[in-house]
C-alpha cells in the first residue's frame, strides 16, 4: 500500500498529492442543507454538483438534494446568467422549496458571473427566497465554502428588528455532523437558554426511515429564525474557520456581538462553551451536565494508562483538528504531527481567523511537546513524516486508511468525509458525551492492536 | 400498472411548458408495433432539473484514464476534481511491481487564485518535475478542469515540453467539465488521446499467444474484468490489453497486435474500436459479460469469429462446466426473485446490460435508461448516419485515423466478415430498446422528479441506479441497488459475477429490516376496550 511514497522528504511546490481538503462548494452545499425547506443550487457545470452530492451522500448515507445550472461551453464563454434564471424558474416550479441557496464553482467565478444582478432579475415566485454565496474552489477549502454560505445566510436574511435584543443566543456549530449539532442543542437546552442554531442539518441528513421519501425533511433552521438571528443577544461561533466570518458579519450588520470559541471537542473546549454561556446568560450549570463532566473525568482517570505518552498524528479540518489536538493533550498523549489541508489564510478577504499553525503550536508548547504542524499540507507529506518517525495512532477522515494500512497503525476515524463506516454522523464527538465516545474509540483502537499483537502468554483478559 | 400515453402526458403536464416539450422527447413507451421509435439523447441538461449527470472531466479522467495504474494522472485545477476521483470509482488494479501502481494516489496542481490570475502553466510544469522525481511513472496524463480552458493555459504545450525534458510520454487531455453535455464528451476526448498517444506506441509486431484479443470499455469495477479474463484465459485467449480496468500504459501501447477487439461498454469506447479497425484492420465484436446467457453468447460469438474447432470445443467445455456449477446456486436465488420488477437506470451501458441478468432471476425491467448515452445506444448503430450534432457537441474534436502503412492487415476476409456479420454483432450494436418489452418505459437523463413519479406509478420491487438516488428510493421502502459501485460488492460480470449479483439482490429482498419501517403503535389504537352502554357503572 502506497509503496511509491519515499521516506525522504523534498519540498514540493507543484500542488497537492493525496489532499487533506476538498473544494469550497461542497461545504456550501452542506451548510445550505441546514436551512429548512432549502434546495442548494450549484452555479457551474453539473459535474461539481454531482460530485458534491455523491460525497455528502456517501458520508451521511442519506439523500442529498441539490440542483445545478448545468453550464455548457456556450454559457462558459458568454456567462451563465440565462442558465441560472432558467434553473430558478424550474426549481420553484418543479421542486417548490421555500428557499434556494446558490453557490458558485471555479467555473462561474473565473467567468465572473454577477450573481446579485442575476438573482435580482430572475423570476422568483411570491414568498420565495433566493440567497447566494461566492465559493471559488481555488480559494481555501470546503470549510471556507461552509463559512461563506453561512455568511451568505446572514447577508440575505438576518434582520435587527427590535430595539432591545432578545435574551437568546445564536449558535453557529461549524462544519460538524448532525449528531454533533443535536448534542450542542441538547447541552444548551439543558442549560435552559433560548437559542437559534444555524445552519442545522440535524433532521435533514440523518432523517428517519418512514417508508415515505420527503424531499424537505423536518430539520433545518427555519427562515423566520434565520431572520431573527439579528435580534439575538450574542452569537457564539464554534470553530473559527467555519463560523467566525458569519458571526462577525452578524455583528457588523445587526450589532449582535460575536464570540468565537473552539469546536467543543474534548473537556477543555466544552468547559469553555459552558462557561461562556453561563457568563452571557447568568445561568448556573445544571447538575446533569456537571455529572456528565464528572463521568468523563472519571473515565479519563480510569483509563489514562491506555493512552498516556502515545504518539498521535491528527489530520483533517482545522477547527476539528485544533480541538482534537487539545483533547489528546489532555489525555496525556503526544500529538507530534498535526496537519490540515485547509490553508492558514482560508477566509474571505478581511476575515479574522486566527492562525492554525500558531494556535496548534501554542498548545504543543504549553505541553512541552515538539511536533510538526502544517496548514495547507497534504497526506503524502504526513505519510512521509510518519515514515521518518512512527506514531502509535492516526486520527483523521477515511483517506487516512491508506496510511494506516501502509504503516500498520491503529486508526480512529474523525471528521469529514468518513465513507467506509456508518453511524458516525448520528453520534456526537462534541460535548462531554462526545468526548466519552472519542475516548472509547481511541481506547478500542489501541487495545484491539495490543490484543492483536500480543503473544498467547501475554494475551490479557482484563485490560 | 402499465403507463400509457395518457398517464405519461399527465406526468409531463406537471412541468413548465418548455420543460415538458423537452422532456417529452426523452421518454418513450416501448411499442414494437411502431416502425421506429426515436428518442432524443445526448442533448444539454435542463438547468435546475436535478439530473444525475456528471461532466466531461469525470468521463475522461474519472472513467477512461483513471484506471490506468502505471500512469500518474495530474489533475490540473482546483482541488475538488482530483479529490472526488480519488478511490471513489471501484476500478481495481494490482501490479506485480507495487512501486509501479499509482491507483491509490491523487495528484492535483491544486490551483489557487494566483494561478487563475497569472496562469497555471508553470505550476503544472513544476508538478510534472516533482512527479518524475518521486514516482518515475511509465507515463503522465494531465486532465484539464473547468477554469483551465477559460484562463487559456496551454496544456498541450506544457506536456510537449515536459515530454522532451523527461523522455516519457506526457499527454494532456482538454476535458474541461463544461465540454459537451455529460460524461460522454470526456469519453470521446480520452479515446482520441489514447489512440493518438498510446495505442500502437509499442514495438510488438505480433501477439505473444493464440487468439489475441483486447477487451474494450471494461473498467474492472469490483473485479469484473478479472472474472472475464479468468474465463477467457481458460478457454485459451491471449488478452493483450484491457481498456482500461487494471490496465496500464505498458499494455495499451501494444494493443495493435490483437486480432479482435471486444466491446463491453459501447458508449465509452466505440470511438477507439472504430479507429482500431480503420488503422489496423482489427474488427470489433459487441460482447456482454453481464448475465449467464449473455456471457455464453459472447463466448460463442468469439469462438465463431476465430472459427477454430479446438477453440469452439474448449469454449463449450468451459461453458458446460461453469453452467453446471452456477445454475443450481442461481436457482435458489431465483425462487426469491421470481416475478418481481426492476428499474434499471445507469450511465451509458449498464442500463441495458443488467436487464438480461435480472431476467435470468425472474425479474422484469419495467423502466430503463441512461444518463448520457447517445441514440445509437438506445436505437442501435443503424441510426448513426441520422444523428445530427448539436451546438453543444460540435466542439468535441473527431479524430480521423488512416490505415497504418506498416501494420494495417485485414484480420478476416471481407467475404467472411459479411458472412459473420449475419450471425454475430461484429462492428455492430443493436441498442437497448430492441430488447425491451412492449409497454416498458425508456427514459433518457432521468431526473429526480421523474424518479419519484415513475416509482409512484410503477411501484418497482427494486431500483437500480447510483449513489445519489439510492437513499431517496430506500426511504420509500424500496430496495435500491447501485449498479455503478455494486454497493461495494462484486464482481458482477461473468459466471461468478452472476452468482454474486443474485446473492446481493436476494439479500436486498429478504433483509428483515424492511419489516421494521412502520412502528407497531402506528397500527394499533392508543386506547383499547369497549365503551359500556349507558356509561360506566362505577362512576
Amino acid at each position: 500500500m502506497l509503496d511509491c511514497t519515499p521516506k525522504e522528504i523534498k519540498e514540493r511546490t507543484g500542488g497537492a498529492i493525496n489532499p487533506a481538503k476538498t473544494c469550497q462548494p461542497i461545504g456550501a452545499m452542506y451548510a445550505a442543507l441546514g436551512i429548512h425547506k432549502c434546495l442548494p443550487h450549484s452555479h457551474g457545470s453539473q459535474g461539481c454538483c454531482s460530485y458534491h452530492r455523491m460525497h455528502l451522500t456517501r458520508h451521511f448515507r442519506d439523500p442529498i438534494m441539490a440542483s445545478t445550472s448545468s453550464f455548457t461551453e456556450g454559457a462558459s464563454v458568454f456567462g451563465g446568467g440565462a442558465n441560472l434564471k432558467t434553473a430558478i424558474k424550474n426549481v420553484f416550479a418543479i421542486y417548490n422549496p421555500d428557499i434556494m441557496a446558490v453557490h458558485t464553482t471555479c467555473l462561474s467565478e473565473t467567468i465572473g458571473d454577477d450573481l446579485p444582478t442575476i438573482i435580482r432579475t430572475a423570476e422568483i415566485p411570491e414568498g420565495k427566497v433566493v440567497i447566494h454565496a461566492n465559493t471559488p474552489s481555488y480559494q481555501g477549502s470546503h470549510v471556507t465554502g461552509f463559512s461563506n454560505m453561512t455568511k451568505g445566510m446572514v447577508n440575505y436574511l438576518s434582520e435587527a428588528t427590535l430595539e432591545t435584543k432578545k435574551n437568546q443566543a445564536n449558535i453557529i456549530p461549524g462544519f460538524v455532523n448532525p449528531g454533533d449539532m443535536r448534542e450542542i442543542k441538547r447541552i444548551i437546552n439543558t442549560m435552559g437558554i433560548k437559542f437559534i442554531m444555524f445552519p442545522d442539518t440535524s433532521g435533514v441528513v440523518d432523517s428517519p426511515m418512514t417508508g415515505e421519501y420527503v424531499m424537505y425533511p423536518r430539520g433545518g433552521t427555519r427562515l423566520a429564525d434565520l431572520k431573527d438571528t439579528g435580534n439575538s443577544k450574542v452569537t457564539i461561533a464554534l470553530g473559527s474557520y467555519a463560523s467566525s466570518d458569519a458571526a462577525n458579519q452578524l455583528e457588523r450588520k445587526c450589532q449582535v456581538p460575536a464570540i468565537v470559541l473552539k469546536t467543543p471537542i474534548g473537556i477543555k473546549a466544552t468547559d469553555q462553551l459552558l462557561m461562556t454561556l453561563r457568563r452571557q446568560f447568568a445561568v448556573e450549570i445544571p447538575y446533569e451536565l456537571e455529572e456528565e463532566r464528572g463521568q468523563l473525568v472519571d473515565i479519563m482517570t480510569d483509563t489514562h494508562f491506555h493512552f498516556h505518552g502515545k504518539k498521535v498524528a491528527i489530520f483533517g479540518d482545522p477547527d476539528i483538528v485544533l480541538a482534537m489536538t487539545e483533547f489528546v493533550l489532555s489525555l496525556g498523549m503526544k500529538p507530534i504531527y498535526v496537519l490540515t489541508g485547509t490553508p492558514g489564510t482560508a477566509g474571505a478577504i478581511g476575515s479574522n481567523l486566527g492562525n492554525f499553525e500558531d494556535d496548534v503550536r501554542e498548545l504543543l508548547e504549553e505541553a512541552n511537546i515538539e511536533g510538526r504542524v502544517k496548514a495547507g499540507g497534504d497526506l503524502f507529506e504526513l505519510h512521509q513524516w510518519i515514515k521518518n518517525e512512527k506514531v502509535d495512532l492516526l486520527i483523521g477522515n477515511t483517506y487516512g486508511k491508506y496510511i494506516a494500512r501502509a504503516e500498520d497503525l491503529p486508526f480512529v476515524r474523525l471528521g469529514f468525509p468518513i465513507l467506509d463506516r456508518s453511524v458516525h454522523s448520528y453520534l456526537p464527538v462534541v460535548g462531554y458525551k462526545g468526548a466519552m465516545r472519542l475516548l472509547e474509540m481511541i481506547s478500542n483502537a489501541l487495545l484491539d492492536r495490543a490484543d492483536r499483537d500480543a503473544s498467547d502468554e501475554d494475551f490479557e483478559l482484563v485490560m | 400498472m402499465a403507463i400509457n400515453q395518457k398517464v405519461l402526458e399527465e406526468l409531463l403536464n406537471q412541468y413548465p411548458s418548455k420543460v415538458k416539450r423537452n422532456r417529452k422527447k426523452h421518454i418513450i413507451i416501448k411499442d414494437s408495433a411502431l416502425a421506429r421509435q426515436e428518442i432524443e439523447a445526448n442533448t444539454r441538461t435542463i438547468p435546475g432539473i436535478i439530473t444525475n449527470r456528471g461532466c466531461a472531466f469525470a468521463g475522461c479522467k474519472g472513467v477512461v484514464l483513471g484506471p490506468l495504474k502505471d500512469v500518474i494522472h495530474i489533475v490540473h485545477g482546483p482541488i475538488g476534481c482530483a479529490f472526488y476521483t480519488w478511490g471513489a470509482r471501484r476500478n481495481k488494479a494490482k501490479s506485480e511491481d507495487p512501486t509501479k501502481n499509482f491507483i491509490n494516489y491523487c495528484v492535483s496542481t491544486d490551483m489557487q487564485e494566483s494561478d487563475i490570475v497569472f496562469g497555471g502553466e508553470k505550476k503544472l510544469a513544476r508538478m510534472i518535475d516533482e512527479v518524475m522525481e518521486i514516482f518515475k511513472p511509465n507515463a503522465i496524463f494531465i486532465s484539464a478542469t473547468c477554469p483551465v480552458g477559460l484562463i487559456g493555459d496551454d496544456l498541450q504545450a506544457v506536456a510537449k515540453a515536459a515530454q522532451e525534458k523527461h523522455g516519457i510520454p506526457i499527454l494532456a487531455f482538454n476535458c474541461e467539465g463544461y465540454k459537451g453535455v455529460s460524461q460522454s464528451a470526456g469519453h470521446h476526448i480520452a479515446n482520441n488521446g489514447l489512440m493518438e498517444g498510446v495505442i500502437g506506441q509499442g514495438d510488438w509486431e505480433e501477439a505473444p499467444g493464440k487468439y489475441p484479443i483486447n477487451i474494450l470499455g471494461e473498467y474492472n469495477i469490483g473485479g469484473d474484468s478479472w472474472e472475464v479474463e479468468r474465463i477467457l484465459k481458460e478457454i485459451g485467449y491471449t488478452v493483450i490489453a484491457v481498456m482500461t480496468g487494471d490496465g496500464s500504459y505498458e499494455e495499451l501501447k501494444n494493443a495493435h497486435v490483437a486480432e479482435l477487439n471486444l466491446v463491453q461498454c459501447h458508449r465509452s469506447i466505440n470511438y477507439i474500436a472504430d479507429m482500431l479497425e480503420t488503422k489496423y484492420g482489427t474488427p470489433w465484436l459487441k460482447v456482454n459479460f453481464i448475465g449467464v446467457q449473455a456471457t455464453i453468447d459472447s463466448l460463442r460469438n468469439m469462438a465463431l469469429y476465430f472459427g477454430d474447432p479446438a477453440l469452439i470445443q474448449k469454449t463449450e467445455e468451459v461453458i458446460a462446466r461453469e453452467l453446471a456449477r452456477v445454475e443450481p446456486i442461481l436457482g435458489q436465488y431465483k425462487k426469491i426473485c421470481q416475478g418481481k420488477t426492476a428499474f434499471c437506470f445507469v450511465g451509458g451501458s449498464r442500463g441495458h446490460h443488467y436487464q438480461g441478468l435480472y431476467a435470468e432471476l425472474g425479474i422484469e425491467t419495467v423502466l430503463a435508461g441512461y444518463e448520457f448515452a447517445h441514440r445509437d445506444d438506445y436505437e442501435g448503430r443503424d441510426v448513426i448516419p441520422e444523428i445530427k450534432l448539436d451546438a453543444d457537441t460540435k466542439n468535441i474534436p473527431d479524430l480521423h485515423v488512416t490505415p497504418d502503412e506498416r501494420r494495417f492487415r485485414l484480420k478476416i476476409s471481407p467475404e467472411r466478415m459479411e458472412e459473420l456479420k449475419k450471425k454475430i454483432p461484429l462492428r455492430n450494436y443493436k441498442g437497448m430498446n430492441i430488447e425491451m418489452k412492449d409497454g416498458s418505459i425508456i427514459v433518457d437523463d432521468l431526473n429526480h422528479f421523474e424518479t419519484e413519479e415513475f416509482i409512484r406509478l410503477l411501484k418497482p420491487d427494486i431500483f437500480s441506479s447510483g449513489i445519489k438516488d439510492k437513499y431517496v428510493v430506500q426511504k420509500m421502502g424500496i430496495p435500491s441497488k447501485q449498479l455503478h459501485s455494486y454497493d461495494y460488492s462484486g464482481p458482477y460480470a461473468g459466471f461468478n459475477g452472476a452468482v454474486n449479483f443474485a446473492r446481493d439482490i436476494a439479500m436486498a429482498f429478504t433483509s428483515p429490516t424492511w419489516n421494521f419501517i412502520t412502528p407497531p403503535w402506528k397500527n394499533e389504537p392508543l386506547l383499547e376496550g369497549t365503551i359500556a352502554e349507558g356509561g360506566c357503572s362505577e362512576c
